[in-house]
């Protein structure tokens, strides 16, 4: 009997909210490489010496890269936080029948993540 | 007084009389404890005895009453009509699957999947019954226990995108039911799973989109079994790499 194939809509990552969200949190992945591809560029300058490192800092301050930069912090910190939010369900801590509880682990990473940016900012503060 | 009413948006394919699927407005008896796959029971009873659905348990437990509930996967027999009345209910069969009949999909290809993971105790050697049962504690039962309530309903299937692009994808139920039996102390099937599992197809076409456990009627969440297969996976074949003489 001839049976009937639905297609799929162009469209149906707009079909559901946690479609979009998906898409959403796949999307940062493409500005937090751009930003990445900036750092490296950054350290290739700074390896041909002040003058080099300096014209690309100014280029850094313009308007349009400090968009960027802020855009693509908005972007890390919504994967990130996503992520957090998803790794109860991967990570399963048992102790017997015990599971341990998916705020606690969601939590658990937020502790180092906040300790690292601290140095990080404390580095760069007092330098 | 007369009685309350419903609007039902039934999505019809008769095979043998058109090329298409078309929407057949019914409208049935509405009562406040009822549910949609009772709305369409009392078409098929009194309205209209050429549509064609299944369903069986009208509780929950035997997974063959999914549908798409406006929209969205759900089982009909669980969902009740009050929660949408007084408007309209559109309804139409699993999206995902090739429609064969109305509100009948077919499900081939789900079957093939799901016994290509070999969902059962897989042994090495069957000890001899002389020897008595496998035993088990509260905590490794509890290890698997979520993932053992799969009721086969596919509803995670219909809500999965990659599934949707991908038909290869082995899908949700699948790989749960899969990851259900490796984590099982009786089971000695856990490589031979993973060769099935870590493929292309397999675990690794799951972008982890989600959505298959939020529509999950027995909160399974085989996003997440997927997600511990994947992790699973990549730890055992380090131990296989970096320390070969373990064995499993
Ligand atoms: S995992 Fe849940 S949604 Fe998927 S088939 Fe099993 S019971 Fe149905
Ligand atoms: S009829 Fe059995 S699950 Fe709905």
């Amino acid at each position: 009997m001839r049976r009937f194939e639905r297609p799929v809509p162009t469209l149906w990552w707009l079909k559901r909210r946690a479609y979009f969200l998906f898409i959403l949190r796949e999307l940062t992945a493409v500005f937090i490489a751009v930003y990445l591809i900036l750092f490296l560029i950054l350290l290739y300058q700074l390896s041909l010496g002040r003058q080099a490192y300096e014209t690309y800092l100014g280029f850094l301050a313009t308007p349009g890269m400090i968009v960027f930069h802020v855009v693509a912090l908005v972007a890390a910190l919504y994967h990130t936080v996503t992520w957090f939010g998803l790794l109860p369900n991967i990570i399963v801590v048992r102790f017997g029948e015990y599971r341990v509880p998916s705020k606690l682990i969601a939590g658990a990473n937020y502790v180092p993540w906040i300790a690292v940016s601290a140095l990080i900012v404390l580095i760069l503060t007092r330098g | 007084m007369s009685k309350a009413t419903i609007v039902l948006e039934v999505l019809r394919y008769r095979p043998e009389q058109e090329q298409e699927p078309t929407f057949q407005i019914y409208e049935s008896e509405y009562r406040e404890d009822w549910v949609v796959l009772d709305a369409i029971n009392h078409i098929k009873d009194h309205i209209d005895g050429t549509l064609s659905y299944r369903w069986s348990c009208r509780m929950g437990v035997c997974g063959s009453c999914g549908m798409m509930i406006n929209g969205e996967p759900k089982l009909s027999c669980a969902t009740f009509l009050r929660d949408y009345y007084p408007d309209p209910i559109r309804v139409e069969p699993l999206a995902n699957f090739p429609i064969e009949r109305d509100l009948v999909i077919v499900m081939d290809d789900f079957m093939e999947k799901l016994t290509s993971v070999k969902p059962w105790i897989l042994r090495e050697h069957e000890k001899p019954i002389s020897e008595g049962e496998y035993r088990q504690t509260p905590a490794e039962l509890a290890r698997y226990k979520q993932f053992s309530m799969c009721i086969n309903c596919m509803l995670c299937y219909s809500a999965c995108p990659v599934y949707a692009l991908d038909p290869q994808f082995t899908g949700p139920a699948a790989i749960a039911l899969a990851h259900r039996y490796n984590l099982d102390s009786r089971d000695q099937g856990r490589s031979w799973r993973e060769q099935v599992l870590s493929t292309e197809e397999g675990i690794w076409a799951c972008t982890y989109v989600g959505t298959c456990t939020v529509v999950c009627p027995v909160d399974v969440d085989p996003a997440g079994a997927i997600q511990q297969a994947k992790l699973s996976t990549t730890t055992d074949w380090f131990r296989d790499v970096l320390m070969p003489w373990k064995g499993r």
